[in-house]
């Protein structure tokens, strides 16, 4: 049994360690360890390529995670105080956005952005002043920020909802018997006991967002983020600068998880 | 402000963000799937049965997605048990949430990295190098079935072990001393009592890591190489190669539906067998 389980972890842990490995080959070759070396990691982050990719990868995760937190635990306090169609009708949209496989969202804000763009853009083009040059939407970063923000805030309401149903309702009522408004209630009682939530919820938030392939493969337009720098060189070929990227992307993932999961703990040991 | 425009004003947001992001791109591709192929790629208005005529030609991708999906669920499930079992049962507690978390911990980071470690491990100079080494010639394991199956196990084990795990770690110690205690073997108490009361846990993990594997594209795509593709490879073919919306809007729609019907095929299963589906929150 316990063989089977120390198996079973060498099974999950191998394959990212032996990338982690080469990561730090110092030979030209992906495959032949020749030394140590972290050359390939100067070279990654010298290449512009990567370090764009990277720079739209973090605001896009950052910005994106940010609406989600600030609109996702809005709707989840107001739905903590709701009842009937209203409720129903977000628990639905909530469950068609987590159902949905991401293939099928990605596909669909593409091709919906593209024809909502194509009406509006002649309408802004006839109500522009002349002389002056139209905006004209398209596909990019705002595109990417909105569905990456669409999905993650489905994923906020969960969280928060889950925290705020564990918390005692004595707690509001007591300070809303105590004269405080429901404003003040909010802020000197529900916030401080469900801010470890948020602020775990905006870390994963992150991390989905950074990592996201899918999504982004459709409905990036122009840009590059780090995942799709990744897969389309991985059908170049193997090299050490992947696995050093690789590396890397595994090591913002892991620290973010370790401090959302510092801050659910200690959230969860707030008295109740 | 009343109570009620309050709650009014804190759901506008996400609200019009669901209306936006979420139910406009649906709509649109459920009307597209009933339109044409415009003609230089794209999507030209009609009201036709076409696409949904012309599905069978994608008929492998549905295929192999079935097979694959449910094939992987299952590996999945054979190999994540056992270990369930004994980080809920037999292990030092105080060890209990560490190994767990270091089973947890591979989910939430980067499948496209994950899966690049195969590539890595199973092609030409991974794995059949060391094999050809030991004198075993001339094995071929990436672009085949077995590399995906191995990509969508390491993919998803974690998501599996976790709900079992959790319904395992719930089950009342006591009511396996009982069982001892009147006599039954051990074989005997795991499967007369551990394994039923643990059904809710492998019910969803099943499900869920079913439902992802229904969307999947990395994995076949990297460790399948083009010959082992699923529903997720022709989507991403019909939209950003052949351009095609109107069939690619009918394929999209078909997964979800074949989806929804497998879905609720297997609920129904579930709940004839009596039990709920357990409570699961992987954060």
């Amino acid at each position: 049994m316990k063989l089977y389980a120390v198996f079973v972890y060498l099974f999950l842990y191998i394959p990212v360690g032996v990338i982690a490995l080469f990561s730090f080959n110092a030979g030209r070759h992906a495959s032949q360890l020749q030394g140590f070396s972290p050359k390939w990691y100067g070279k990654a982050l010298s290449n512009p390529f990567v370090m764009d990719a990277l720079e739209t990868s973090l605001i896009v995760a950052f910005v994106s995670a940010f609406l989600a937190s600030l609109f996702g635990t809005m709707a989840a306090v107001a739905l903590q105080g709701i009842k009937g169609p209203l409720r129903k009708t977000f628990d639905l949209l909530i469950y068609v956005a987590v159902m949905i496989p991401g293939i099928v969202i990605g596909i669909a804000t593409l091709i919906g952005l593209v024809t909502v763009f194509d009406l509006l853009n002649p309408l802004l083009a006839a109500l522009w002043p002349d002389g002056a040059t139209p905006p004209s939407l398209h596909m990019g970063m705002g595109s990417l920020i909105a569905a990456h923000a669409m999905f993650l805030m489905a994923l906020v309401i969960i969280i928060v909802r889950a925290r705020l149903a564990g918390m005692d309702r004595s707690l509001t009522e007591a300070s809303s018997d105590l004269y405080a408004t429901p404003f003040g209630t909010f802020r000197q009682v529900t916030l401080p006991l469900i801010f470890p939530a948020v602020l775990a919820g905006f870390l994963l938030c992150f991390t989905f967002s950074f990592d996201d392939f899918i999504i982004a493969f459709f409905v990036a337009g122009s840009e590059t983020t780090l995942p799709i720098y990744v897969f389309s060189s991985i059908r170049r070929g193997v090299t050490p600068e992947i696995n050093a990227i690789g590396t890397m992307v595994l090591a913002v993932s892991l620290v973010t998880l370790a401090m959302a999961q510092i801050l659910l703990r200690r959230g969860g040991r707030t008295p109740k | 402000m009343t109570h009620g425009t309050r709650n009014l004003l804190l759901l506008a947001p996400a609200g019009t963000w669901f209306l936006v992001m979420l139910l406009l791109p649906l709509t649109v591709v459920l009307i597209f799937s009933f339109g044409e192929r415009g003609t230089s790629g794209g999507y030209a208005p009609a009201f036709v049965l076409d696409q949904y005529a012309n599905l069978p030609a994608r008929w492998t991708a549905f295929k192999n997605t079935l097979t694959l999906a449910p094939i992987g669920t299952l590996a999945s499930l054979v190999i994540a048990y056992p270990l369930a079992y004994y980080l809920a049962v037999k292990v030092d507690p105080k060890w209990k949430t560490t190994l767990l978390v270091l089973v947890i911990v591979p989910f939430w980071t980067s499948i496209l990295i994950r899966s690049y470690a195969w590539i890595f491990l199973l092609g030409g100079r991974g794995l059949p190098a060391l094999l050809d080494w030991v004198g075993i010639e001339d094995v071929r394991l990436i672009n085949t079935p077995f590399s995906v199956l191995v990509g969508i196990i390491y993919g998803y084990l974690p998501l599996m072990v976790f709900p079992i795990f959790v319904s395992l770690d719930r089950l009342d110690k006591r009511l396996l001393e009982a069982s001892s205690d009147l006599g039954a073997k051990p074989w005997r108490t795991f499967l007369q009592v551990t394994l039923p009361l643990s059904v809710p846990g492998v019910a969803t993990g099943c499900m869920l890591v079913f439902i992802l594997l229904m969307g999947e594209f990395l994995i076949p795509a990297l460790l399948g190489g083009g010959k082992v593709f699923f529903v997720g490879n022709a989507l991403v073919d019909l939209f950003l190669q052949s351009r095609n919306w109107a069939y690619g809007s009918a394929v999209a729609v078909a997964l979800v539906v074949v989806m929804l019907i497998t879905v609720t095929i297997y609920m129904r299963f579930i709940n004839r067998l009596g039990v709920n589906r357990e409570d699961v929150s992987m954060v």
